[in-house]
């Protein structure tokens, strides 16, 4: 609306918020959402800072101040869980982060349209099949009768369960979770890669460049952008992901190697109904979180000119 | 572009092209695994080896059991249910506030756009949310599903980057021939965006018809639960699939699995093929900076 009298003076906020009443009427329903959904539930995070009493309520409850993180932080798992979360998201960034990559970069030398076409229907399947079925055949190929045994048995080596096996267990998750997530995730790279131009190949070309000098010196750098935005948000990402595979697939054998601190919270905030004190450990996590993001995206902002905002 | 290839160059492109086949033949081979060992005989399956290109003998015994259990029925009943309600609510929700966001100039935008963004780096937690939902009193109820996560940051941004690219022009002489917001954006932006609608559906329908979480925590009442919860009762927790008696269960436990994963699944992979280029489109628009 942007239709204005060119001789009005600058008109006073009230008459320009009337002037958009139809916007602020769309946006009502939307920010009674989120304040509903996200807002409040924030608010609850008081609870942290309290001995919360479902009877006393939010109000009502004790004080305590940082009790229930100092409880955390001095406890015997919170070094634990701490570790488990960042040595599976740092294993998953190291190995899970580079495979789509690659994935799009061999795609994109093949030449033959329906082949190509295939692969891509084909590695994008995975993503599609909902994580209880991936987690389920997971657990039936990785017991001892299992079908990966059966292969690791081919080969000469030993039956055993690895989901229980404290050796193996973040192998299976990082594994599956490239199995899950390779071709999904080629995609936007190989959208950056169609839209390189051919002339720069060309002029490679011309100049000597072998098929793999022209990849690493011409296709990555003119997808490094899209590299980086996404490695930003998976950086955002490194303490929260996780919690539901990690639940579908660990048992208390494991949890050495797998509790992460967001199952820490799940299993004591709602499985023992310690609401305070799962609350304060939700809360180191997002913040923790929260410290990632900001920092990746600060050192990419500084390095290369691309930011998240 | 005409080029010779070298020795070296014809060594790469033969390992490229086998890597990638066999990153295709890894991708697609577990649900080969579970398609041809449902249709397997129970005994061949439990004493079977190895990998699985056709069924080990043949029996329909897995299906009768899993056709027979109502319970996977209601599953796909309530999670049609779920998947409904959630897309009435999400596509009323979000087309609105995209197209706010799309708008420029209105007092307080910056404010709301940090608003809506912000909840994708920041919330509550699991603890408080559970405390909100049930204190709303949707604890056990169909609400506690499909209202809290009705409404996607991520869809709303990748609603708004279309509807940006709608010429302003459109939206000027719109207003001049006097019609409202409202009207602009059920008459013009959304009939011109019907590819992106289609997506940001998409997206919704499939977070929905996979989610579990939210029904393990909020749903007390199986009669309730989405077809995921019974997966996970069947395949995880290994809850007997339907089976009534005892000296079947030991031996039809593991068919019953493959046939529940490929009940379950089937449905979504044989559309999935046609609807993929919306997928892509999608992930393409939202990797536009917002």
């Amino acid at each position: 609306m942007s239709i204005q009298p060119a001789a009005a003076k600058k008109p006073g906020l009230l008459r320009r918020m009337r002037h958009y009443r139809n916007i602020y009427l769309m946006l009502l329903p939307v920010i009674i959402f989120y304040i509903l959904f996200h807002y409040v539930p924030m608010g609850g995070l008081a609870i942290a800072f309290e001995n919360y009493k479902p009877a006393k309520g939010i109000l009502g409850s004790d004080w305590v101040g940082l009790k229930n993180f100092r409880k955390f932080l001095t406890g015997i798992y919170a070094w634990r869980v701490i570790r488990n979360t960042l040595t599976l998201n740092l294993l998953l960034l190291l190995f899970g982060f580079p495979a789509p990559i690659l994935l799009a970069l061999m795609i994109n030398e093949m030449r033959e349209n329906w082949y190509k076409k295939t692969i891509q229907t084909v590695s994008y399947m995975p993503h599609f099949v909902a994580l209880v079925v991936v987690c389920g055949l997971l657990r039936e190929f990785c017991l001892t009768t299992g079908l990966i045994n059966d292969i690791i048995a081919f080969f000469g080596g030993t039956r055993i369960n690895l989901l229980s096996s404290l050796d193996h267990y973040r192998t299976v998750y990082v594994v599956s979770n490239i199995w899950q997530n390779i071709g999904w995730n080629s995609i936007i790279y190989l959208s950056a890669l169609s839209s390189v131009d051919a002339s720069l190949h060309e002029a490679a070309a011309i100049d000597g460049a072998g098929r793999i000098r022209r990849i690493i010196h011409v296709n990555l750098p003119a997808i490094l952008p899209v590299i980086i935005i996404q490695l930003i948000l998976r950086i955002g990402n490194l303490m929260t992901q996780g919690y539901e595979k990690t639940i579908l697939l660990y048992s208390p054998i494991v949890y050495e190697k797998a509790d992460l601190i967001s199952t820490y919270v799940y299993r004591y905030g709602l499985e023992k109904t310690q609401y305070s004190y799962g609350s304060a450990v939700g809360v180191f996590n997002s913040v923790a979180n929260l410290i990632f993001l900001i920092t990746a995206n600060k050192i990419s902002a500084r390095l290369s000119e691309t930011s998240l905002w | 572009m005409v080029e010779r290839k070298t020795p070296g160059e014809i060594i790469l492109l033969v390992f490229i092209y086998a890597a990638v086949t066999l990153v295709g033949f890894v991708c697609l081979y577990p649900m080969l695994y579970c398609l041809a060992a449902s249709f397997s005989d129970p005994m061949k399956l439990l004493t079977h080896s190895g990998a699985l290109f056709f069924p080990t003998g043949f029996s329909l015994r897995g299906y009768q059991v899993v056709m027979n259990n109502p319970n996977i029925l209601i599953g796909y009943h309530n999670t049609l249910l779920y998947v409904a309600g959630s897309l009435i609510v999400g596509m009323t929700l979000t087309p609105l506030g995209a197209y706010a966001l799309s708008c420029k100039g209105y007092p307080f935008r910056k404010a709301i756009v940090f608003l809506f963004v912000f909840t994708m780096y920041f919330s509550g937690g699991m603890v408080p949310n559970f405390l909100t939902i049930s204190a709303y009193g949707m604890y056990n109820t169909a609400w506690a599903i499909i209202l809290p996560t009705a409404v996607s940051t991520y869809n709303m941004i990748v609603m708004r980057t279309t509807f940006a690219a709608v010429p302003e022009a459109l939206r000027e002489s719109a207003y001049i021939d006097g019609a409202n917001d409202f009207v602009i954006l059920y008459r013009i932006y959304i009939p011109v965006s019907k590819a992106t609608m289609a997506v940001i559906i998409l997206f919704y329908v499939v977070s929905q018809w996979n989610s579990w979480f939210p029904a393990m925590i909020y749903l007390r009442d199986s009669k309730k639960w989405p077809l995921q919860m019974i997966l996970r009762e069947i395949l995880i927790n290994d809850a007997a699939g339907g089976i009534s008696d005892d000296a079947d269960a030991q031996y039809l436990q593991e068919l019953i699995k493959y046939c529940t994963i490929i009940v379950a699944t089937v449905p979504i992979l044989c559309i999935y093929p046609f609807v993929q280029k919306y997928f892509m489109k999608g992930v393409m628009l939202g990797s536009v900076k917002g």
